[in-house]
């Protein structure tokens, strides 16, 4: 091969594996970035079950149930116009109670139940990721 | 008066930094190269005089001088002598000084052992240098300066995030500093090789020793991270994906591909402007991370509260230097002739390979990390990308890129048969399908990818050691002996990967006193707990014993700990070593029926992830100290060992 030749080949394949790499990422981005909903939006959007996404609103009051497991609750998110079943199996933060803010992470199930891996509740704002306190200001500013 | 000491020679730093700048310039404008002397001393006083600076922040929070602000702001009278140390660089301020301090202290190193530089290359190299750290200074005294007075002095002081106050602190920032800004000296040697068009083989030469060593701090450095993240967070995981993590990764991956394009360039000659690109874009990758980190934008546990302003000033500083860069390389590409032919079954093929897909992993890095706040920006909508998008998108690459690691050492460099390289790779080979019958044996309904890790990382063990086949053991290369260990650890790393991620098994339970749950082939037993107090903190202690089969019991205490200053509550993991894996547990909270929720977990070869961490740096250090002992012993001789 020629070096003008073989540079025009490694310069196309440069060019490849960037648009392969970028393609593969758009594909992957669109299926798994997850976004941010409130009880509203969810319902309103009617959210896939299985798709990753993040719920934000205010715990309703009277509505947290501890099942007889020990580890595993329910409790209701809400906006104040709609709410959505939560249930998370775990260690809730020290800052989870009623009729306060907070961030779930999970995804719903076929019968519409908001089933959470990870729970993020208001806590001390000097720590918080200003998403998760943008969300958080949103959940409470729900609470009017 | 240290504090103003410490403001008065970071002052001095600056204009000595403009004054290397200058003398640097007009030695290259009237090619005089007896400046060269006094460009050198002017960098070693910079950066002694930095050095300095940051001494006095170290004495100031060491002495808890409460009328410095940054100290009041977080630092605490009653905190531990250690994170007092450690806590000068656990703030905004502190960390960015700690940032300049290493830029400078390259800055010096370069100029006081880089002999084999040509001189208006090293000369252009120290400018460039010192314009780096120009703009960071103003950062500094007029962005963030640490050493602002605070009237009057607070009786106490805020304290520091409970979650930084770990021995962890003081061992992995420096760490990974010294990996993230020394890679400024592969940007400065790119961009003076490109004002003097010297871009070649000695260039090479120079450069590698450099690049190497920055980054084998950085991986020390995102290794001790990973393992600190694992264990003082209490969630079981070793890399989350978090933008910050990925602030780390990305400079590790482009400084990997520059390590192996640099020996193209210094053994071949060939690959000039692709290795001169990529020396940009290593230091690039660093100076985005510090403004993901630093500005503001995204925060996490090292992230400090910080004003928007700050987040502009170093936009404009990156927009400045990476574009300044890229420029020049634009301008000068054209002048750097491409060096010598190969072919693509050669060991420079494979190398371009493992360079390609570095890159790839890189670019799905970055746009995976910055898209949320592009979308952010655009449209205001919020949403986070994490690790099902990452593993999807990196992961299958990175397999790819392990098999071509695997590969390339057994090529011959210019030109290699096919076949020859088949023969050569028969016994990983055979291993590798071994693995893939026990695989299917063990886990007939394991994911794709830890089962693929698993195999690979078998195969690839065997494959990496392959090159000391048939060789004198003892006359083999230092440098040789890095590179197999390097890629052992990658093997060693990778199959503690998938060993965690396909056979972990997880208990979450509410238990009572005297209760044994079952993790594993463990049976725990909750014996109760305690209130216990530390220096700055009480906590709950959990006192838990683990048996596995006929085995003597092991006591596991993790705690629930809450900090007064600032009130905050932490988890402490008590994690148990074993020599096949460790026994992870956590405290949660306690039920209104008076259970204690337990997490247990039994994580089989888990270290293994960051034994191969170790490896992968003990190979690059050898593989330094082979280039050096070999670099002297000619020196000694008197001539390069090349001529």
């Amino acid at each position: 091969m020629k070096p003008k030749h073989q540079r025009l080949t490694l310069a196309l394949l440069a060019l490849a594996a960037i648009v392969g790499a970028t393609l593969l990422a758009m594909s992957a981005l669109r299926d798994q970035a997850s976004y941010f909903y409130t009880p509203g939006d969810a319902i309103r959007d009617h959210v896939e079950p299985g798709r990753a996404v993040r719920l934000g609103g205010m715990v309703a009051g009277g509505s947290i149930r501890r099942a007889a497991d020990g580890v595993t609750i329910d409790f209701v998110v809400t906006d104040g116009k709609q709410s959505v079943p939560v249930r998370f199996k775990g260690i809730v933060p020290d800052l989870f109670k009623e009729n306060s803010g907070v961030v779930a992470e999970g995804a719903f199930d076929a019968g519409g139940t908001f089933v959470a891996d990870t729970i993020l509740a208001k806590h001390d704002e000097r720590y918080m990721p200003p998403q998760i306190a943008g969300e958080m200001h949103k959940s409470e500013s729900l609470k009017k | 008066m240290i504090a103003e000491i410490g403001l008065a020679a970071l002052w001095l730093a600056a204009a000595l930094a403009a004054l290397q700048f200058v003398f640097g310039a007009i030695a290259l404008y009237q090619r005089d190269m007896t400046m060269l002397r006094g460009v050198r001393a002017v960098a070693v006083v910079q950066a002694l005089l930095t050095a300095t600076a940051f001494a006095a922040l170290i004495l100031v929070f060491l002495r808890t001088d409460l009328s410095v602000s940054l100290v009041a702001a977080n630092s605490h009278v009653a905190k531990p002598w250690l994170y007092k140390f450690a806590g000068t660089w656990g703030n905004h301020e502190g960390s960015m000084l700690m940032w300049v301090t290493i830029l400078a202290l390259a800055g010096g190193a370069v100029a006081l052992f880089e002999r084999r530089l040509e001189d208006r290359t090293l000369i252009a190299t120290l400018a460039a240098q010192a314009t780096i750290g120009l703009g960071f200074y103003a950062f500094l005294l007029f962005a963030s300066n640490p050493f602002d007075r605070l009237d009057p002095a607070p009786a106490q002081g805020n304290g520091l995030n409970p979650l930084l106050q770990d021995p962890g602190l003081a061992f992995h920032p420096p760490t990974l500093y010294v990996g993230y800004v020394g890679l400024s000296i592969a940007f400065s040697f790119a961009v003076g090789a490109l004002v003097t068009r010297d871009v070649g083989a000695a260039f090479a030469r120079a450069m590698r020793p450099w690049v190497l060593a920055a980054w084998i701090f950085l991986t020390l450095g995102i290794t001790a991270g990973s393992y600190w993240a694992y264990y003082e967070l209490g969630w079981g995981g070793w890399w989350f994906w978090d933008p910050v993590e990925n602030a780390s990764l990305m400079p590790w991956l482009a400084a990997t591909a520059l390590l192996h394009s640099v020996t193209v360039l210094a053994t071949r000659d060939g690959l000039r402007a692709w290795t001169v690109m990529l020396a940009v874009v290593a230091f690039s990758m660093s100076m985005i991370g510090t403004f993901l980190v630093r500005s503001g934008i995204l925060t996490s546990v090292h992230s400090f509260a910080v004003d928007p302003r700050r987040g502009a000033f170093i936009l404009a500083l990156l927009a400045i230097y990476i574009g300044g860069a890229l420029a020049l390389f634009a301008l000068r590409v054209g002048t750097v002739r491409e060096g010598s032919r190969f072919d693509m079954v050669s060991r420079e093929g494979s190398l371009v390979a493992n360079n390609l897909l570095l890159s790839a992993i890189l670019g799905i890095v970055l746009i995976g990390t910055l898209y949320p706040l592009g979308i952010e920006a655009l449209t205001g909508g919020k949403l986070s990308v994490g690790p099902p998008y990452f593993n999807a998108a990196a992961g299958p690459l990175a397999l790819i890129l392990v098999v071509v690691m695997a590969a390339g050492p057994l090529l011959r460099w210019r030109r290699d048969e096919l076949r020859a390289l088949a023969r050569r790779l028969a016994v990983p080979a055979i291993v590798a399908v071994l693995a893939l019958v026990i695989v299917l044996a063990v886990l007939p309904r394991a994911h794709l990818l830890p089962s693929l890790g698993l195999i690979l990382a078998a195969g690839v063990a065997v494959a990496s050691v392959a090159p000391l086949w048939k060789r004198n053991l003892r006359r083999t290369p230092l440098f040789t002996w890095g590179m197999v260990i390097a890629h052992l650890g990658i093997a060693v790393s990778l199959a503690g990967m998938a060993s965690e991620s396909a056979f972990t098994q997880e208990t979450l339970v509410a238990a009572r006193p005297g209760e044994v749950h079952g993790v594993g082939p463990f049976a725990v037993r909750f014996e109760g707990v305690e209130p216990v107090a530390g220096p700055n903190w009480t906590a709950l202690e959990a006192t838990l014993t683990a048996t596995r089969g006929t085995g003597a019991p092991m006591e596991m205490r993790p705690q629930a700990r809450a900090f007064w200053a600032p009130p905050t509550e932490t988890n402490e993991a008590a994690i148990r070593t074993l020599w096949d894996g460790q026994l992870y547990t956590v405290l949660g909270k306690q039920a209104e029926d008076g259970r204690w929720q337990l997490r247990l977990w039994w994580k089989p070869f888990v270290t293994l992830i960051w034994a191969g961490g170790a490896l992968v740096a003990i190979g690059g250090a050898l593989s330094l100290l082979g280039r050096l002992l070999r670099d002297r012993r000619a020196a000694q001789r008197g001539k390069e060992w090349w001529e």
